[in-house]
């Protein structure tokens, strides 16, 4: 099924979508979309979206389940408090992509802006992947409880050059692509040597978005990482006294 | 060098003569106040905390509790309480963390605002033999009705209402996450608002599976840490409350200390066990007002514009501007929290000295949202230190829809105020996540106290409006006319919009 | 406690004032000699498309200059006297009542869907909150207040209104309790089109003025029935709902009543409710507003103030007492009172 989103608000376009999914067609190509916010917003499905141009703002909120595929760019915080499913964007990324994010993947090409993967979080079975081919901004993974965040810098020198690493990080870790000079980490971030043992059990998964991104693996399948993880799962512990 | 000790802010002393040995005294500290040596019960006053657990319990009232037993030399200015923070600041180097409301002791306009009521040129209502109107929908309003005209010439409604919530009073019970309180806690707070024909908030902790069969009376709260947030508990509540402050701490986030976050409240909350669950001081995906917009569109767009939504403030000093700002963004009702909020644990230095009193707040968001005429279009709810039915009375005749309560709905369960919350320990069963304490509360009972509560608020109510001649509750919302202030100065009586008595 | 009455004739036969003047003295036990006054429409065929804006002037020389000055500039005086009165014993004369025909010039505003409305009622509203001195108590076409204070009889023949002949007449007797006796606030409240007697008090009206005032009105003559003329100018002229409407949106039938009716008609009730909830009107009343084409009398919720209505031919009468309805017309055909917050039209047929 295609949709002409040429000059449609965000409102009719979802509930097209919302009925297409319920009718059981599991194939949308949405074509000339420009600036719709809340695409595939909620939505439960295991349907296959292809956005053909630049979505608006939330791209996925609160989804689970179905698959956004954006030939584009895309606004501000795809992904955000997203649930399952995954969202490949074959373009760059505005703010506080994967904001909240507690489930399934979140694949950016290019670049992605401040503050990737603010907050995301894990539970049980439930572990959300953040994966970037480009370079990210300040304050990654700020505030960061759980999942993980891949960074692979392609066609950058260093991975990320912006401070606030993993700032107030308190679960989850984050993977980017070579060293990472300390002062970019943020408070309660610690550096760690990414084992063997960590490209075994990542390797899956770098394979996957290089795929998905349409790069060569092999390229990536080593070491020469750093991994970040929380000093503490409880930074604030010792902050505080009793009255 | 040692600072010492300071003194007992309790003395505790057991009248021996009465006292019967049964022992339920140090089976109901939690804090470890008693214990029993060589068949005689020993007192910790150092432990105590003023929750009166062991007094309620004990069948011989031989329990007595004198608070701040020890005198300091007086001072206006350098009280005691002063003087022992800063001895705890200079052992600890911390921020002090405190839990319930500010507890300074500014003046409280509520009981400087006096109700009318009628005599002679017009006459009081009955309110329980003549028909007395509370009903309150919560929700965005149209400015005015437009109407079609079919081909047959008959006139036909064209504006469409917007999804409101109906109370059937206007009072509520707020925000307070399982994690903060206890399930059993919750649970009676939900079974006593399905009772009672009103709702209650889910707070920022997600919904515990228990509380389904109540979900059409519960509003769901979405926090900053997003805690428990995915398409089906957005569902599930019959409104959906943005939080972006809380009176006690404007301004920061908060967080729940990883020792209370259980499997239980792991799993409701969706993040790892013992892990500190921690709400940033922003929404990251809110840095103006036209973010707000975006989460609130989202939140419609996901619910398919089923829900109302609610987005909750702390009152601070620009609070008129922000509640219009928030007005005009799709949003339903705003929510006011005033200084006086209560909270599981804040720093004190927040709890005590940032944001205004509700009072004040209500006034200035009611006149805003007049002068920009879109008063009755969305609602206004109030909270933070509503005591009684006479503050619920003056809160919407300030201009408030309905209000929320909390401190007062946990009083109800058995909650004294010893503000303790924060040490997880509640001997009442309420904050606290231990199963033995947790168990105290047998939600029947407690559900049975929360809503013979909100019935007696209700009644009161009623008979406030019956008095004042007003039968339904819009004519009482806003109306100034019918509050008088009595040693207030004239700036406050400005900012209320309210006369002296007398005038 | 208050006196009043209306009485319209369907088919626009014009009644000179002296009936009504014997009817509203005969309720003269629910007055005090503080206010009484009556408005009539039909009464300046002379100047059929004018403005008639009947002002109190505490005298002639600094008011009257800046009234004339504010309406100059918005329009242009056709006319203008001072309104012939007659001297009576009791009657103290504390304001020169003067009016004016007036056409203001309605290209001078935008965004208006009835410019020259628009300027009438800013005219009236800037002359009485800012010109001391002055206050406009009727700005109608063909229409006109004649009130003072002072006992219905007096006042009547203050004005000779049996000089003047319409095919509406509204009359009220006042005893006044939440504000003082003064001619300002003595009824009919009229604006533009609108005219109001009002007998009770309202206690929503702290809500009811937040409402209007947020909508642009500015109350001026401290008392709550000129809140009743603002709503029915908002929600009738502004809002354009038709009369029945604007009762049940004023008065409306209690929740438990709505719940029982048809989806349809509670979705429309619903909405009415809660779209114009701060427009609700409490505490006890029974008022009659008329306009041009008609006039209707309803009572608040619980009725807890009387209401009589009576018929004979294209007459249609409503009042406080059925006798004052039986002294203006002895062959007054059909009385009977209304349900609470019912409302009684009265339509000008063509």
């Amino acid at each position: 099924m295609t949709i002409d989103a040429n000059g449609m608000h965000y409102t009719p376009l979802n509930k097209m979508i919302r009925q297409a999914v319920a009718s059981g067609v599991r194939e949308i190509v949405i074509d000339n979309v420009l600036g719709q916010r809340f695409i595939a917003n909620g939505l439960r499905s295991n349907v296959r979206i292809t956005i053909n141009g630049v979505p608006g703002g939330d791209l996925g909120m609160f989804m689970s389940g179905p698959e956004c595929i954006v030939r584009g760019d895309s606004e501000h915080a795809p992904g955000n408090t997203m649930d399952n499913g995954t969202i490949v964007i074959h373009g760059s990324a505005g703010d506080a992509v994967a904001h909240s994010m507690r489930g399934g993947r979140v694949f950016v090409r290019g670049d992605i802006g401040y503050r990737g993967g603010i907050h995301m979080k894990e539970y049980d079975q439930k572990r959300p992947v953040l994966a970037v081919g480009g370079t990210t901004h300040a304050f990654l993974g700020e505030y960061m409880a759980g999942g993980i965040i891949i960074v692979l810098g392609i066609g950058h020198e260093v991975a990320v050059k912006d401070r606030g690493i993993g700032s107030g990080i308190h679960g989850g870790e984050i993977i980017l692509r070579g060293d990472i000079e300390d002062r970019l980490l943020g408070v309660g971030a610690r550096k760690v040597i990414f084992t063997e043992d960590d490209l075994n059990r990542l390797s899956p998964l770098i394979t996957e978005f290089c795929e998905r991104i349409e790069v060569d693996p092999s390229q990536f399948l080593d070491t020469n990482y750093t991994r970040i993880i929380p000093a503490s799962s409880r930074p604030f512990a010792g902050k505080y006294t009793w009255e | 060098m040692s600072l010492g000790s300071v003194p007992l802010k309790y003395k505790i002393s057991i009248d021996r003569d009465q006292c019967m040995k049964c022992m339920r005294c140090v089976d109901n500290c939690s804090y470890g106040v008693y214990r029993i040596e060589d068949d005689k019960i020993l007192i910790d006053s150092r432990r105590c905390t003023a929750c009166h657990r062991c007094i309620s319990m004990c069948p011989r009232d031989a329990i007595s509790l004198k608070e701040k037993p020890v005198d300091y030399r007086s001072h206006p200015l350098w009280t005691a309480q002063a003087r022992e923070d800063i001895i705890n600041q200079a052992r600890t180097g911390k921020i002090i963390l405190a839990g319930m409301g500010n507890a300074m002791d500014y003046p409280i306009i509520f009981d400087r605002l006096v109700l009318d009521a009628c005599q002679v040129t017009n006459p009081s209502i009955d309110p329980l033999r003549e028909p007395m109107e509370l009903r309150t929908y919560l929700g965005k309003k149209p400015a005015k009705l437009e109407f079609t005209k079919s081909d047959k010439g008959d006139i036909e409604l064209k504006t469409e209402l917007s999804p409101n919530l109906k109370l059937d009073t206007p009072l509520m019970i707020g925000h307070m996450s399982y994690g903060a309180i206890s399930l059993n806690a919750q649970l009676s707070l939900a079974k006593a608002v399905a009772k009672t024909g009103t709702f209650m908030g889910t707070g920022e902790g997600g919904m515990h599976e228990s509380l389904y069969p109540y979900q059409s009376n519960m509003i769901v709260q979405v926090a900053s840490g997003r805690f428990g947030v995915d398409i089906n508990y957005l569902e599930r509540g019959a409104a959906i409350e943005i939080k972006i402050g809380q009176g006690a701490k404007p301004g920061i986030g908060g967080h729940l200390p990883g020792e209370k976050v259980c499997s239980d409240v792991s799993c409701t909350r969706m993040i790892p066990l013992g892990s500190d669950a921690i709400s940033p001081a922003p929404h990251h995906d809110i840095y103006s007002i036209e973010d707000l917009a975006q989460l609130v569109r989202s939140l419609k767009e996901a619910t398919e514009w089923k829900k109302p939504i609610f987005v909750k403030i702390a009152a601070v000093h620009n609070v008129a501007a922000i509640a219009a700002g928030i007005a005009r963004s799709s949003a339903d009702a705003v929510v006011i929290d005033g200084f006086r909020g209560g909270t599981g644990a804040a720093p004190k230095v927040f709890r005590d000295n940032v944001g205004i009193p509700i009072e004040a707040a209500i006034a200035a968001v009611d006149k805003k949202l007049n002068d920009q005429g879109i008063r009755n279009e969305v609602s206004v709810i109030a909270s933070g230190g509503i005591r009684n039915s006479a503050d619920l009375a003056k809160s919407i005749a300030l201009g408030a829809d309905a209000v929320y309560i909390g401190t007062a709905s946990l009083i109800a369960l058995g909650c004294r105020v010893c503000g303790n919350c924060y040490r997880g320990l509640c001997p009442w069963g309420i904050a606290t996540q231990q199963p033995d304490l947790v168990n105290r509360i047998d939600t029947d009972v407690g559900s049975q106290h929360v809503a013979n509560l909100i019935h007696a608020w209700t009644l009161e109510l009623s008979e406030l409006m019956g008095a004042a001649g007003i039968n339904s509750i819009e004519s009482l919302r806003g109306n100034r006319e019918r509050l008088r202030g009595y040693m207030l100065d004239e700036g406050m009586l400005k900012v209320l919009n309210v006369d002296p008595v007398g005038a | 406690m208050c006196g009043i009455i209306g009485v319209i004739d369907r088919t626009k036969a014009r009644m000179d004032g002296s009936s009504i003047k014997k009817a509203l003295s005969l309720m003269k036990e629910r007055g005090s000699g503080e206010g009484a006054g009556y408005v009539a429409y039909g009464i300046y065929p002379d100047y059929p498309d004018c403005y008639a804006i009947h002002v109190f002037f505490d005298n002639l020389v600094e008011p009257k200059s800046k009234v004339d000055e504010v309406l100059q500039k918005w329009g242009r005086i056709v006319h203008q006297e001072e309104i012939p009165t007659y001297e009576q014993p009791c009657l103290k004369r504390e304001h020169i009542p003067w009016r004016y025909f007036y056409r203001p010039y309605t290209e001078f505003i935008v965004g208006s869907n009835n410019p020259a409305e628009d300027i009438i009622k800013h005219l009236v509203m800037t002359v009485n909150s800012t010109i001391q001195g002055a206050l406009i108590f009727s700005s109608g076409i063909n229409l006109g207040v004649f009130k003072a204070a002072g006992w219905p009889e007096e006042v009547a023949d203050f004005y000779r209104i049996e000089d003047y002949k319409g095919y509406i007449w509204l009359a009220h007797n006042r005893y006044p309790t939440n504000t003082p006796g003064w001619w300002g606030g003595a009824h009919p409240f009229n604006l533009l089109d609108w005219a109001v007697v009002h007998n009770g008090e309202i206690t929503s009206y702290g809500t009811n003025r937040s409402y209007v005032e947020s909508n642009g009105y500015k109350c001026t003559m401290s008392t709550d029935t000129e809140v009743v003329a603002y709503l029915f100018d908002l929600l009738g002229r502004r809002h354009g709902l038709p009369s029945e409407m604007i009762v049940e949106a004023l008065a409306p039938q209690f929740w438990d009543e709505i719940d029982l009716l048809p989806e349809k008609e509670q979705k429309l009730k619903r909405t009415l409710r809660l779209t114009y909830g701060p427009a609700l009107m409490n505490g006890p009343f029974a008022i009659v507003v008329a306009t041009s084409k008609g006039i209707v009398g309803f009572t608040d919720r619980i009725k807890l103030r009387p209401l009589v209505v009576g018929e004979n031919g294209s007459r249609l009468y409503i009042s406080s007492e059925e006798a004052a309805i039986r002294v203006m017309d002895p062959e007054v055909k059909s009385i009977y009172m209304p349900r609470a917050g019912e409302p009684v039209v009265g339509r000008v047929v063509q």
